[in-house]
């Protein structure tokens, strides 16, 4: 398996091999290609990305520090907020002002940084939920169970076998309210993954996740990116960043301040100001002297 | 005291034609409140819309009552249309403001003195717009049993009631339970989530409010039948807020739950109604205390006082499960 991984990680690295590591630089194949994206609050910009391109078929982490506009970055690539300017591409078709379940349909599917696990349906159920195409969605298909029967049969497989990779086949009865903060997280990864998108975007997947857990999780990420998907991630936990992800971008007050391999960018002095605020200079060397 | 008479009266009551008819709006709201989490205020807008169509199709455009009734069907889907179109977009509250107003603006316009030739104004409609159901009517004689004791029109309304609501009740039972059940359960717990799996949540939401709205109306259908009348101030907001009582009550989110709810709030408010009548003739209740003309507000009063004792130790309604309700608070 680690050896068969690594090619993975390989073919994934060598993508980016020829890169010049500059914020907005332009991918060999990017599967999202942003432009000009602008969210305002009131007074606050909240995002503004002049350009950005997210490789295809691998693990990118998105980080900054806290209010730098990641989840917003994400709410408006998915539809669940709207731009006050800018527009963006899936697969080289434009998107932007696309209703969040037709951009789930095309292939983009995310997670919330405040779980929204749904808690008064069991744990399976939030699984088959999410498959896609189901036959007895439709009001009067749903009156019939022996026209969607087999299907669901199908679907509850296919939830089971996840829900044992994310060890939560225990809890499948279970309502997900009775579920802990971190399990609620996998749940939600996991849930996503029924949709079987081909980019998943997941806001701070570790957030509240034991260690123990945190490898097997890591693995499973990696997984995705061995069976082809494109993994876009929010993370605060550096070392989960410095151990999965192909490619870093920084993101602060709204732009793109720094894009590169994990080591070059935690190395990076524009990064180090983002994180720990511009003038930080002036005060550490006071704090020397 | 007649406990014989005090009895045969409740146990009519109980599943009479009024249980029937609160039981279906209750069914309404179980699909919009239950199973989708709308709160929908004007349910009482959709009996009424069920009941002058009938009512308006026959007596004054002469149309056959079974096509009636189909007219009936389409208007309340229209409405459903109405409300939910502009509102279902919007947050939660949004549909429970403009469903409330809805229902009062259609209860003004019914009593309205410009549409007083075709709706009837203040007093309604009264007519044999039911001839053509009750000419059906096997029972030549009623019902008229020690415990249970019915006319031959209301007992033929009954079975039939009764018929139709075990048959909404079985669809209802098939369609929370299928996917396209989940997928409204979810809607419920959060549309967010939902959409991001790659659901259409408004879509889901109109068929929600339709399914009840319809529901809703086959209620008023009951209501002007049993009744061969329609008056407008029986479509108040009083009746949405009965039928919410009813199915919670019941116990939200259960199939069978507003007829349990229905069964028992129309026993009580008979059974204390009948009870305090006796006891005030009989001079077991001074009259100093309650007059006879009062019985009618204090049962609301004693059935409301029961109904909050219910409340708080059982919660979840008959029906319900504690630790579903529990769940809300760690939600
Ligand atoms: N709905 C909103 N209304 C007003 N301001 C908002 C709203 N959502 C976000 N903001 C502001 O936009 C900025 C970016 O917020 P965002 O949630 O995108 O940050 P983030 O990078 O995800 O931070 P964290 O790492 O803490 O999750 C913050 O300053 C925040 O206060
Ligand atoms: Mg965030």
């Amino acid at each position: 398996m680690p050896a068969h991984s690594s090619r993975f990680k390989e073919q994934a690295l060598a993508a980016f091999a020829a890169i010049t590591p500059t914020p907005g630089v332009a991918k060999p194949d990017p599967i999202i290609v942003a432009d000009k994206v602008t969210r305002r609050f009131g007074g606050l910009t909240a995002v503004n990305v002049d350009h950005v391109e997210i490789q295809r078929g691998s693990i990118t982490a998105l980080i900054g520090p806290n209010g730098a506009g990641k989840t917003t970055f994400f709410n408006l690539l998915t539809g669940f907020d709207s731009v006050n300017e800018g527009t963006w591409t899936l697969n080289g078709e434009q998107i932007a002002g696309t209703p969040p379940h037709k951009v789930a349909r095309k292939g983009m599917v995310r997670t919330f940084q405040l779980t929204k696990a749904l808690y008064r349906l069991s744990v399976l159920d939030n699984m088959r939920l999410a498959a896609t195409g189901q036959r007895g969605e439709s009001f009067i298909r749903g009156l019939f169970p022996f026209i969607w029967r087999k299907q669901e049969s199908a679907i509850t497989a296919q939830a089971e076998e996840l829900l044992t990779r994310f060890k939560l086949i225990d809890k499948k009865s279970d309502f997900a309210a009775a579920l802990s903060g971190g399990q609620r997280k996998l749940l939600e990864m996991a849930r996503a993954l029924m949709v079987k998108p081909e980019i998943v975007m997941l806001d701070e997947p570790m957030a509240g996740v034991n260690p123990a857990l945190k490898q097997s999780l890591l693995g499973h990420i990696k997984d995705l990116r061995d069976e082809g998907m494109t993994v876009l991630f929010v993370e605060h936990d550096m070392d989960m960043v410095r151990d999965i992800s192909d490619w870093v971008i920084v993101m602060a007050e709204g732009k793109i301040v720094a894009e590169g391999s994990p080591e070059s960018v935690m190395g990076n002095q524009a990064v180090i100001d983002a994180y720990l605020g511009a003038h930080h200079d002036v005060s550490l060397d006071e704090g020397r002297s | 005291m007649d406990f014989l008479f005090i009895t045969q009266q409740s146990l009519s009551a109980a599943i009479g034609v009024n249980t029937i008819i609160f039981a279906l709006a209750a069914i309404g709201l179980n699909m919009h409140f239950g199973y989708t989490g709308l709160l929908n205020f004007g349910q009482a807008g959709f009996l009424a819309v069920g009941a002058y169509s009938v009512a308006v199709a026959v007596v004054s455009f002469n149309i056959s009552l079974w096509i009636a009734l189909l007219i009936g069907i389409g208007n309340s889907i229209i409405l459903a249309l109405l409300l939910g179109i502009p509102t279902l977009r919007l947050r939660a509250d949004y549909l429970a403001i403009v469903t409330i107003a809805a229902g009062e603006i259609i209860r003004q316009i019914a009593r309205s003195a410009t549409f007083n030739d075709t709706l009837g104004g203040s007093d309604g409609i009264t007519g044999k717009f039911g001839k053509e159901f009750f000419d059906l009517n096997p029972f030549s004689e009623g019902l008229n049993l020690p415990f249970l004791r019915y006319t031959p029109n209301d007992l033929w309304v009954v079975v039939v009631g009764w018929s139709v609501v075990a048959l909404i009740l079985a669809l209802m039972w098939l369609l929370v339970n299928s996917p396209w059940g989940r997928l409204l359960k979810a809607i419920r717990e959060d549309e967010d989530a939902v959409r991001s799996l790659g659901k259409n949540v408004y879509l889901y939401k109109i068929q929600s409010l339709i399914a009840g709205g319809v529901i809703g109306s086959i209620g008023g259908f009951v209501y002007a039948l049993s009744r061969q009348s329609v008056q407008p101030d029986n479509y108040g907001t009083a009746l949405t807020f009965f039928a919410y009582t009813v199915l919670i009550l019941g116990g939200a989110a259960r199939v069978m739950a507003p007829v349990a709810g229905a069964v028992i709030f129309w026993f009580l408010l008979v059974f204390v109604e009948q009870f305090l009548r006796q006891a005030v003739s009989a001079g077991y209740i001074p009259d100093w205390l309650i007059g006879v003309n009062q019985v009618g507000q204090i049962r609301f009063m004693l059935v409301g006082l029961g109904l909050m004792l219910l409340m708080i130790f059982r919660p979840q309604g008959i029906f319900g499960d504690r630790k579903e309700l529990a769940l809300d608070a760690r939600a």
